[in-house]
């Protein structure tokens, strides 16, 4: 069997694929990250809890209502869309004017309260939520056995990506959206209402966070700390691929996700800091991040 | 830039809470604290439900021995710096008993605090094997579980069903490497290999698929998971998705009926596990469940650690009330030394004893999970596989290098 540095060449395969899949969710949330800094200039620490709450809302539409997984896919993220924009209207709206380190510490106090109110309701352990019956099963690619369901999120979040991607570079609506970050002012003097436009970008990010978390529920735990872990990773990319950057955190969050692949195989005990060493890198040679402008 | 979010409250957390809880003293009466995990990962297993079992243990025998007792708690977060101040303020301000506390190192720096003091310490939740071994006390004793209980428990009892080959995946702390090695060690006396393990970052990862496949790969017969709490139910759900069930088993080498619960019979059914406590053992268990149910979060039946803190407060009572409440607070080590020379004897482990180095001995079953159709509802998850009489399932006392027994 043929090998590369000692791992057998299939199990690498696998691990690369592996590390695309963990990378299409990385891409996910980053990107609404992205989207929220790059428009609003706000530091949203929420996100973690966002995507959380997406996956809990998954979980209560099939047990209250019924609604299995393809309406939660639908309606969660317009949901918990929703509560962002209740929460940009009443208190992150008044914090623009302000240092970046307002918007975090309010966002970060609301994640942490948002965690602590689900974590008394449905404790800490975890809730079940089964793949659909559409998408379970696996292929069995010859050198490793892939998930189907594990494909479907590859291919929607590379959609979802590219469809944000679209609608800010390539449509009137995104144009308006990016004038609107140089120069509100001007905008809004040629008939435009920016402050709406702000409240639908954040609930547009929110919303993404909360698709990522119906994507997730099948494969991870559903517990209220699930977001708390991926955040710090997923701020890693957002700072890697250049703060705002939507085209650098989508690349970025796939290519970490192989590299973390990657370092899975030869030294697991570091995949949680080689992506950090990575932005400490990245940070030294180009501190605007890859994608990022200075 | 890691910002530990719990960290931010740890402060005001360790101050305040346990002097509002502290009520104005009263000679004579008995004061335990429950010191345990209110909002981290082990908050099921063990937190308010630990809280509400030694409340229970008070409520039905305080009265009936004669002597008076209250129940504080409060949240050590899973870290050691907070775990300890509030024990040594608990301590100080006249707590006599602090039960619980789950999270092995929290556990090791509080039962140094007790010897120091003089007071008593009654662990449940933590499973170091170590607090019976070299760290034992004359002021500790370690009720529920440990980790040669545990290793012992499901990897001897898969080693002989058959599964003589073995891969890990381990949580990279103490605790991880202590549950591999035990269990290493015990596949490798029944005869079986280890062919590999994978040691993740912890706490910080959600995704197993990566050492799935390297399991996989491996071609072992039995997948072994030295992790707990959510990482377990993590990598179960994940080793389903990728079909390791078709030709591995998988034994959670640290897992309760709350992961079992949360992961849904569905997932979790076949599974191994080895716990001295279910609810549904015995006209006794079942008893003692339909008591403290009504009362626990989420209406959950108790759990092994939470029903261990019902056991241990039990005795202590007992031993304090043979004593007069006065002697009791006087002297923690001649409690244990008492608690120690009675029969221990509750409705959720049934009869036992606490062995000269602290560990309290009772059998331990290894349990398989139902099936969906097996099950009769909610809570119905156990059948009974194997059962390991109390003398042997527990480490010998002359293997545990105890300080207090040696010569």
């Amino acid at each position: 069997m043929d090998e590369i540095f000692g791992i057998p060449a299939p199990l690498l395969f696998g691990q690369l694929l592996l590390g695309l899949i963990n990378g299409a969710f990385y891409a996910l949330l980053s990107l609404g990250l992205a989207v929220i800094f790059g428009m609003l200039n706000v530091i949203n620490f929420t996100h973690g809890a966002q995507f959380m709450l997406g996956a809990f809302v998954a979980w209560a539409m099939l047990n209250f209502l019924g609604l299995g997984y393809w309406w939660a896919l639908l309606l969660a993220p317009i949901v918990v869309g929703l509560f962002g924009v209740l929460l940009e209207r009443t208190m992150i709206s008044k914090l623009y004017k302000l240092d970046h380190l307002y918007g975090l510490l309010l966002t970060f106090g609301v994640g942490l309260i948002i965690e602590g109110l689900v974590r008394n309701e449905f404790g800490s352990s975890g809730l079940p939520y089964r793949i659909p019956p559409e998408l379970s099963g696996a292929w069995d690619l010859g050198f490793m056995f892939m998930p189907v369901y594990r494909g479907w999120v590859v291919i929607v979040a590379l959609v979802a990506c590219i469809a944000t991607w679209l609608v800010i570079e390539r449509t009137r609506i995104g144009s308006y959206l990016r004038a609107a970050t140089e120069n509100p002012a001007l905008v809004q003097a040629f008939g435009i209402n920016v402050p709406r436009m702000m409240t639908l970008t954040y609930g547009a990010g929110v919303a993404l966070a909360a698709f990522a978390g119906v994507l997730a529920a099948p494969i991870y735990s559903v517990n209220p700390q699930m977001g708390s872990n991926l955040i710090i990773i997923v701020f890693a990319v957002v700072v890697i691929g250049g703060m705002g950057s939507i085209l650098g955190s989508v690349l970025t969050g796939f290519g970490l996700g192989i590299v973390e692949g990657l370092t899975k195989v030869f030294y697991p005990e570091a995949s949680a800091t080689v992506i950090f060493v990575v932005m400490a890198i990245v940070l030294l040679l180009r501190p605007a991040g890859l994608f990022g402008r200075a | 830039m890691t910002i530990h979010r719990r960290g931010l409250l740890a402060g005001a957390a360790a101050t305040t809470l346990p002097f509002a809880t502290l009520r104005a003293q009263q000679a004579n009466m008995l004061r335990l604290g429950v010191l345990t995990d209110m909002s981290g990962p082990y908050r099921d297993p063990t937190g308010p439900g630990s809280a509400i079992c030694t409340q229970q243990a008070v409520m039905e025998f305080a009265s009936r021995l004669g002597i008076q007792a209250e129940v504080i708690q409060a949240d050590h977060q899973n870290r050691p710096d907070v775990g300890s101040n509030i024990a040594r303020q608990w301590y100080d301000q006249g707590v006599d008993v602090i039960v619980d506390v789950p999270t092995s190192s929290v556990a090791l720096a509080i039962s140094q605090i007790a010897r120091e003091k003089n007071k008593l310490f009654l662990n449940s939740g933590a499973a170091t094997s170590d607090l019976t071994g070299p760290a034992c006390s004359p002021n500790t004793v370690h009720w529920t579980y440990d980790t040669y209980m545990l290793a012992k428990g499901t990897g001897a009892a898969l080693t002989r069903a058959g599964g003589d080959s073995w891969f890990f995946i381990t949580a990279d702390y103490a605790f991880g490497h202590a549950l591999q090695r035990d269990t290493s060690s015990f596949v490798e006396q029944g005869g079986g290999r280890v062919l590999g393990a994978a040691r993740y970052p912890f706490p910080q990862t959600t995704d197993f698929s990566s050492y799935l496949v390297q399991a996989q790969a491996s071609r072992a017969k039995v997948l072994g998971l030295a992790n707990a709490g959510t990482d377990t139910a993590n990598c179960i759900k994940q080793a389903r998705e990728f079909g390791l069930t078709r030709n591995m088993r998988i034994a959670g080498l640290l897992m309760s009926f709350m992961e079992v619960h949360s992961l849904g019979l569905d997932t979790a059914q076949g599974l191994l596990l080895t716990e001295p406590f279910y609810w549904d053992l015995n006209d006794r268990t079942r008893a003692f469940s339909q008591r403290v149910q009504p009362r626990m979060p989420n209406r959950a039946m108790p759990a092994q650690v939470q029903a261990g803190c019902y056991g241990a407060t039990v005795h202590y009572l007992k031993a304090a009330g043979a004593m007069g409440a006065a002697a009791a607070k006087a002297d923690a080590r001649a409690v244990v030394e008492r608690m120690k020379s009675m029969e221990t004897d509750d409705d959720a482990f049934g009869t036992g004893r606490i062995r000269p180095d602290g560990r309290k001995i009772h059998p331990t079953y290894l349990f398989q999970v139902k099936t969906p159709r097996e099950s009769r509802g909610t809570w119905d998850y156990y059948n009974i596989a194997a059962t390991n009489p109390a003398e042997e399932a527990f480490r010998p006392m002359a293997e545990g290098n105890c300080p207090l027994v040696r010569g």
